[in-house]
């Protein structure tokens, strides 16, 4: 197993170095000038304040030169300084990580419950009319584009109904107190700030059921498979023979075995997720990196885009890493050698 | 035949009659589905083609003593904050977001699908370099990519599309690289190899005709997240410019008026209808030219 880990760990590296050269192609050999993006037009006409700039920022040095410069600076924890705001990307990112994680955490949790109850559902029941129900449900979450069901939600339950806080992660009077992980939901259960916590968790709820629609059909599509599949093996088959209560025999015997696939799918929904908080967390300004990848993308703020990319690519290999190593613990009957 | 045996049998008969019954009762609710989906994809796009006959009024006609009307038979949709008709804005702006949907899954796929063959055919160094890239692209989510080279271009419809094209086409190389992994040695083309038939030939004559159809399942599975990415870009102000209609666009308009909710409504269950409706017929493909594949 810890070679197996190991040489995970190896083969992840050209996939990072590969991503840091993407992203590079992307915001240097494009012809977007990010001289005119961030002097603006008027500062742009003048090329003094042109020249100055890119040598500022060290455009005007050959693309390779650049690229091992900024290989460099990484390998040294250094992501660069972004251009808008002319702080280390670095710390950016640290800010506005934990946000992210909460927000896709939370949502990610929501879906396996919800996606994971409806599969089973829709499994045992399958071909019934609450499974013709389900599947409609979940192929409606999927389609549903997350902008769009954000801003309803926004509509009926904040502007309409007043029953959830405006967009924010906290209500403007409140001060989120001390850091510790950087989420407010979880810092403040820390601290026992009790009006802090639960303002946090109201803000957490609406978008954290826009991103989990996501996943509550792709994790409930799966599990309704192999619900359909664990239901048809001799060993439930065993179990209803011996005579045990259907219910039984759904919760000790189908269930926990349909849930082990949906393991492996997490990386993958974990993406999607991610994907999925650059129009979610705009629309709720949530601080997080969705936000930050927008805005900064919006400025053609390079260095933020790249350490944006880096972190999210990171993430990645990360997750599935670690989803593959739970998946051989979990199921013994793979070993990994 | 002893009696066991009968009962047996009649209990056996019982539960081949009831799957049976299942099995139509699936097909007759896949039928409703498809007919529904079909109807769907239809009417928008036959709007969206007939836009200039069927939409009452211009898509940017200003009329600003009609602005934020709800909906009323003057008005199908009702008119956003600058007095313009938002079924017109709908029905032209579905030319828009279904042709930069269809358009990016029709190049990401043929690209892929050229380079998959190439990449699977010649194998060695080539292969290798073409693999490797297609898992870098696909270590990021597809937005955020394609964001970030909408942005690096410049907003605009055709920029979109092509930041889009390039987040697209790994998928489809990969899944096309596979199948002349599998058919690359199979006995009929070795014996076009053996006949002496020059390799493109081959490629065109042979193994392209065996990649085509499960990147046809593929490429319909996709057509539902390519609408939705182009309206999500167009959304986040990457794709279409003002005055431009198109769907994503017009959901961010109406984003800040709550009280018109028709504004951003409309437009939204544009994108989601015809997003389900594409998510379905996808589906009802695969299962019938992927025999391999089961829900």
């Amino acid at each position: 197993m810890l070679r197996y880990i190991v040489r995970r760990l190896a083969l992840s590296v050209p996939t990072l170095l590969g991503i840091t050269f993407v992203t590079f192609l992307i915001s240097h050999a494009l012809p977007a000038d990010m001289a005119i993006a961030n002097l603006g037009d008027h500062a742009a006409q003048d090329p003094q304040l042109v020249a100055a700039f890119r040598e500022k920022w060290g455009l005007d040095r050959p693309l390779p030169i650049q690229y091992l410069v900024y290989l460099g600076h990484l390998v040294r924890g250094d992501l660069g300084t972004s251009i808008t705001t002319e702080q280390p990307v670095g710390v950016e990112l640290a800010l506005s990580l934990p946000a992210t994680v909460e927000l896709a955490t939370a949502s990610m949790i929501l879906a396996i419950i919800v996606g994971g109850l409806l599969g089973v559902v829709a499994g045992v029941r399958s071909d019934s009319p609450i499974d013709v129900v389900i599947r409609t449900v979940m192929a409606a979450g999927v389609a549903l584009p997350t902008f769009w069901f954000a801003i309803l939600l926004l509509f009926v339950f904040y502007f309409g109904l007043g029953w959830a806080p405006p967009p924010g992660q906290l209500d403007p009077g409140l001060a989120p107190g001390r850091p510790i992980t950087g989420m407010y939901a979880v810092d403040s259960l820390l601290e026992r700030n009790w009006p802090v916590f639960w303002n946090a968790l109201a803000h957490l709820v609406l978008p954290a059921i826009v991103l989990a629609t996501i996943g509550v059909g792709f994790i409930g599509r799966i599990t309704r498979a192999t619900v359909l599949d664990v239901l048809r093996t001799d060993y439930v088959r065993t179990a209803r023979a011996k005579g045990l209560a259907e219910r039984r025999v759904v919760w000790r015997h189908v269930v926990r075995n349909a849930l082990i696939p949906v393991i492996t799918v997490i990386g993958l929904l974990y993406a999607q997720l991610m994907a999925g908080t650059v129009l979610t967390e705009s629309i709720f300004s949530w601080p997080g990196l969705g936000r930050y990848a927008y805005s900064s993308a919006g400025n053609l703020d390079f260095p933020a885009v790249m350490g944006v990319a880096l972190v999210v690519g990171i993430f990645y290999v990360a997750i599935n890493l670690a989803v593959d190593v739970l998946y051989a613990y979990i199921n013994p009957r793979i070993r990994y050698d | 035949m002893t009696n066991l045996d009968l009962i047996g049998s009649r209990v056996e008969l019982r539960a081949v009659a009831e799957m049976r019954q299942a099995v139509r009762a699936r097909r007759a609710w896949r039928t409703v589905g498809v007919l529904i989906s079909v109807l769907v994809v239809a009417v928008w796009a036959a709007l969206a083609l007939a836009a200039p006959v069927v939409a009452p009024f211009g898509y940017d006609d200003q009329r600003v003593d009609e602005s934020l009307q709800p909906p009323s038979a003057r008005h199908l949709f009702g008119t956003d904050n600058l007095g313009r008709d938002v079924f017109t804005r709908v029905v032209y702006g579905g030319r828009v977001t279904l042709l930069i949907g269809v358009g990016v899954v029709l190049v990401g796929s043929v690209v892929g699908m050229m380079i998959g063959t190439i990449s699977g055919y010649l194998g060695g160094a080539v292969d290798e370099a073409i693999m490797r890239s297609t898992e870098v692209i696909m270590a990021f989510p597809s937005i955020i990519l394609a964001m970030a080279i909408a942005v690096a271009l410049g907003p605009g419809i055709v920029h979109a599309a092509m930041a889009m094209v390039l987040v697209w086409w790994p998928g489809y190389a990969r899944l096309a690289r596979g199948e002349v992994l599998s058919i690359r040695h199979l006995e009929y083309v070795d014996a076009a190899v053996a006949i002496g038939q020059l390799p493109w030939r081959i490629l065109v004559r042979e193994i392209l005709p065996n990649v085509r159809s499960s990147i046809i399942v593929l490429a319909t599975v996709d057509l539902g997240s390519a609408i939705v990415t182009a309206a999500g870009l167009s959304f986040l102000g990457l794709g279409a410019v003002p005055p431009t209609p198109e769907w994503g666009a017009m959901v961010n308009m109406g984003r800040e008026l709550p009280a018109a909710w028709w504004i951003a409504g409309f437009p939204g269950l544009a994108i989601f209808s015809t997003v389900l409706a594409f998510n379905f017929l996808g589906d009802a493909v695969r299962d019938v030219l992927d025999p391999r594949h089961h829900t």
